[in-house]
């Protein structure tokens, strides 16, 4: 069976490929080996975030996507615009956020710095030993399995097609076979988060652990989705454990919590001592939390390159295989520019952003 | 921290009051935690119009006489650490309990099944109408109907009637040749037959409808009638409080987060051996959550796991042939009291099966195929405070087999809602 694409994976980046690609008139064919949205995708915080750092052009281009996606299909994936706060524990951390804010505006994303006062105003349960923080009222959150689902809804509804509870298992040069030995032929994309390694094992890709909390409702939530400026040192930390604060209010009054980072665990057990580790942490800055009851806690894996890009583009040394792949935390956020990459790269056509630093020739031997 | 047990035991009903009586006969140092203010579990909980059941008195008394035991009431298990650490909450704080041997005594819960206007103020699990009543919530003069499956219905409507509540009647859905072939046998368990001859004394005025349930429950602000059947005809029956449960099932979750084995089956039990003893060494587990089995299987259970568990041998070995009868009983039960086809899909679309996310069962047809994990994240079934306890079970009895209930097979801390700085840890965040 011939298709002009098939994309192998539908987490949120291959249901955005999957979109993008139906919509400039490619034949697109999803396989699944689970159930939609059911991978990473389902354990991400939905937080949509531009990220001062090496991701600041994707995720920048990835918002401006996303409000468009937003615009057309209003009430998407519970959407809503918390913007994002940054918050500094001391002077240093605050001269840092000063500095993103310039690289912000290079790249067009507005932001406003606070000092403690105005912080407080901005979120008064904030603790009172604050420094300032940075204010990104752009940033929004979703829920992402809802996100993966209506994302391809959209697909579906342009005619894409997908194959559910079917792996691919092989690449053939001119497609995948997948179990039982169905042949697909066409162009190839890989998009199959943590998973990556089993088809193309050429891409390093290290799994990164992270623990998550939701709480039940509080009748007096943060307005904003709350970060410490800490948080992206844990980015860039290789090994062992790295924890920060990470808040985001959910439209229920609930409160979902992070976050945690650990390299090379691919296991999904919940462990205390983590838990403890990263709630300590937002208890230092929330105080007020300590009464407030977790309900739930769960782990998932964030797929990880070395230098801290995904690979987007033609893989080389194999012929018609693409790779959408190793987009860590971010992969919710960053979707949209992923897809829009790859599929102007499939098609030929220049793109908005610059491809090069995405490609994954750059991470092989 | 506490530490220095030789046995932890989680659970204070009949399994694990009994398992401490055994333990501390033999000298140990054991430690009983409870989230109920007071000792008794479910079938002995405390009820200040009465006097403490007889062998509650008699447990207590003697656990007193050990200086080495203690309880912890007031005390909730909500997750564990390494070692196992037993993480305890309180109503004022946190405590973190050790011991050599875990003995997990944690009961069993009803078992739901939804129909139209379930979700009605005025209506309550049987077993929970009988604790609000032992608590003092007023009875006196209300019309109570009594509706589902099993004995439970007659062990509530007894509590209710002495609290001076008017029962309407008693609907239980096995039919009448089922509940027949368990008395034919019953006088095989004497303790067991008396307890039932006890109870159908006192209940001998109030109407027992067999193979009979509730379709429907009606009221604008609160319940004011339902509509009962008994397969042919319907009827409408005023009353002001509706008392349903179908049955019980383990409450498996701690045992289960331990990576204890389980039985098959959407509401599995703990698997053990003769002796009481877990697939993981160290644990054993006692009562309701072994098998759903009453009141004197779980005493007998609880005595020889408590004995086994701190290597008391001959004292284990003496309750074994006991205890074996009185799994009989258990399978006798079940085999009897097994649930109909129509009891099960009685719900609407726009009825509610999970009320903690209220979701209708319409939002759960919606969702393609049967993987629990997509019905789970995509209409949220499960995910609120009582962590899917009454739904996902309830959602498991509407579904035809195999329905793979993925909350079984991927367990996560907190075992209940745990306050953030419990799980911090003692040495972060403001204990009290
Ligand atoms: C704790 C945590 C918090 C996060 N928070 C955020 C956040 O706030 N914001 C944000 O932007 N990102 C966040 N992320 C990151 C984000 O979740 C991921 O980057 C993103 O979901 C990756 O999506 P994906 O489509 O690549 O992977 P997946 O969602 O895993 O999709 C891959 C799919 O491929 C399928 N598959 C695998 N192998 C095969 C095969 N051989 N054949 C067919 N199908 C196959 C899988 O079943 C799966 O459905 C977070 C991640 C974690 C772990």
């Amino acid at each position: 069976m011939t298709r002009d694409l098939i994309v192998v994976g539908c987490g949120i980046v291959g249901a955005s490929i999957a979109l993008a690609a139906q919509r400039a008139g490619l034949r697109t064919e999803l396989v699944e080996a689970a159930f939609p949205g059911t991978g990473v995708s389902a354990a991400g915080m939905g937080h949509l975030v531009v990220l001062d750092g090496a991701e600041l052009a994707l995720s920048a281009r990835s918002l401006e996507l996303w409000r468009e996606l937003l615009e057309r299909e209003p009430g998407l994936s519970e959407y809503r615009r918390t913007g994002t706060l940054w918050v500094a524990e001391n002077g240093t951390e605050l001269a840092a956020l000063a500095r993103s804010q310039d690289r912000l505006r290079a790249a067009g994303v507005p932001s406003e710095l606070r000092d403690a006062a105005g912080l407080a105003r901005e979120e008064p349960a904030l603790a009172s030993d604050l420094a300032g923080g940075l204010l990104l009222a752009g940033d929004g959150i979703v829920y992402p399995p809802k996100a993966v689902h209506q994302i391809l809804s959209c697909a579906l509804a342009l005619g894409a097609r997908i194959r559910t509870g079917q792996r691919a298992t092989a690449l053939t040069g001119d497609g995948v076979v997948l179990e039982g030995n169905l042949r697909l032929s066409g162009e190839v994309v890989i998009a199959t988060g943590p998973s990556g390694p089993e088809l193309l094992p050429e891409l390093p890709l290290v799994p990164r652990k992270g623990h998550l909390v939701i709480t039940e409702a509080t009748a007096s939530p943060p307005r904003h989705q709350i970060v410490e400026a800490g948080y992206t040192r844990g980015l860039h930390a290789p090994d062992g454990l790295s924890v920060a604060m990470n808040v985001q209010p959910r439209p229920t009054g609930q409160l979902l919590i992070g976050s945690s980072r650990e390299s090379g665990l691919s296991d999904s057990e919940v462990s205390p001592e983590v838990l403890a580790a990263m709630l300590g942490r937002v208890l230092r800055f929330l105080p007020g939390l300590g009464r407030l009851s977790a309900l739930r806690t769960w782990t998932g894996l964030r797929p990880a390159t070395p230098d801290g890009l995904p690979y987007i583009g033609r893989v080389p040394g194999r012929r018609g295989v693409w790779a959408a792949l190793g987009h860590e935390g971010l992969g919710i956020t960053t979707a949209p520019a992923t897809a829009e990459l790859l599929v102007d790269g499939i098609l030929g056509r220049k793109s908005i952003l610059d491809p090069a630093p995405y490609d994954p020739a750059r991470c092989l031997g | 921290m506490v530490d220095g047990f030789d046995l932890v035991i989680v659970g204070a009903g009949p399994a694990g009051l009994e398992a401490a009586r055994s333990a501390s006969r033999a000298g140990r140092k054991v430690a009983v935690i409870d989230d109920n203010p007071r000792p008794g579990g479910q079938i002995w909980r405390h009820d200040p119009t009465g006097r403490a059941a007889r062998p509650l008195r008699r447990l207590l008394s003697d656990l007193q006489s050990h200086e080495a035991t203690r309880l912890f009431p007031g005390h909730r298990l909500v997750a564990f650490e390494s070692g196992p650490t037993l993480v305890l909450e309180s109503a004022t704080g946190a405590q973190r309990i050790r011991g050599e041997c875990l003995l997990l005594a944690t009961g069993a819960r009803e078992l739901f099944l939804p129909f139209p206007g379930w979700t009605l103020p005025g209506i309550y699990g049987a077993g929970g109408l009988q604790a609000l009543a032992k608590g003092g919530w007023p009875v006196a003069g209300r019309r109570v109907v009594l509706a589902g499956s099993g004995p439970l219905l007659l062990a509530s409507a007894a509590t209710l009637l002495r609290h001076g509540a008017r029962i309407e009647g008693i609907l239980e859905q096995a039919p009448t040749t089922d509940l027949l072939g368990f008395l034919a046998l019953l006088p095989r368990w004497p303790l067991q037959t008396l307890a039932a001859l006890a109870l159908l004394r006192r209940l001998f005025r109030v109407p027992y409808w067999r193979g009979s349930w509730v379709t429907e429950a009606r009221g604008r602000e609160g319940l004011q009638e339902i509509v009962i059947t008994d397969g042919r005809r319907e009827s409408v029956l005023p009353c002001e409080l509706l008392g349903t449960g179908y049955g019980l099932v383990p409450n498996i979750e701690a045992a289960n987060l331990l990576g204890c084995e389980l039985t098959a089956g959407p509401h599995p039990a703990v698997r053990v051996g003769s002796r009481g003893e877990t697939s993981r060494p160290g644990l054993y587990a006692a009562g309701e959550i072994t098998g759903i089995g009453g009141a004197g299987r779980a005493r007998l259970q609880g005595a020889l796991a408590g004995a086994a568990a701190v290597g008391d041998r001959r004292q284990a070995d003496r309750l074994l042939g006991r205890s074996r009868h009185a799994e009989a009983y258990g399978r006798h039960l079940a085999r009897h009291f097994r649930l109909g086809e129509p009891v099960r899909h009685l719900a609407r679309p726009e009825t509610i099966l999970c009320r903690c996310e209220e979701v209708p069962l319409a939002r759960i047809a919606e969702i393609p195929g049967d993987d629990s994990r997509s019905l789970r994240l995509l209409t949220r079934i499960g995910m609120g405070p009582c962590q899917g306890r009454i739904c996902l079970h309830a959602l498991a009895e509407t579904r035809p087999e195999p329905f793979l209930p993925d909350w079984l097979t991927r367990p996560r801390p907190p075992l209940f809602p745990a306050r953030l700085e419990t799980l911090a840890g003692p040495e972060r965040g403001p204990l009290p």
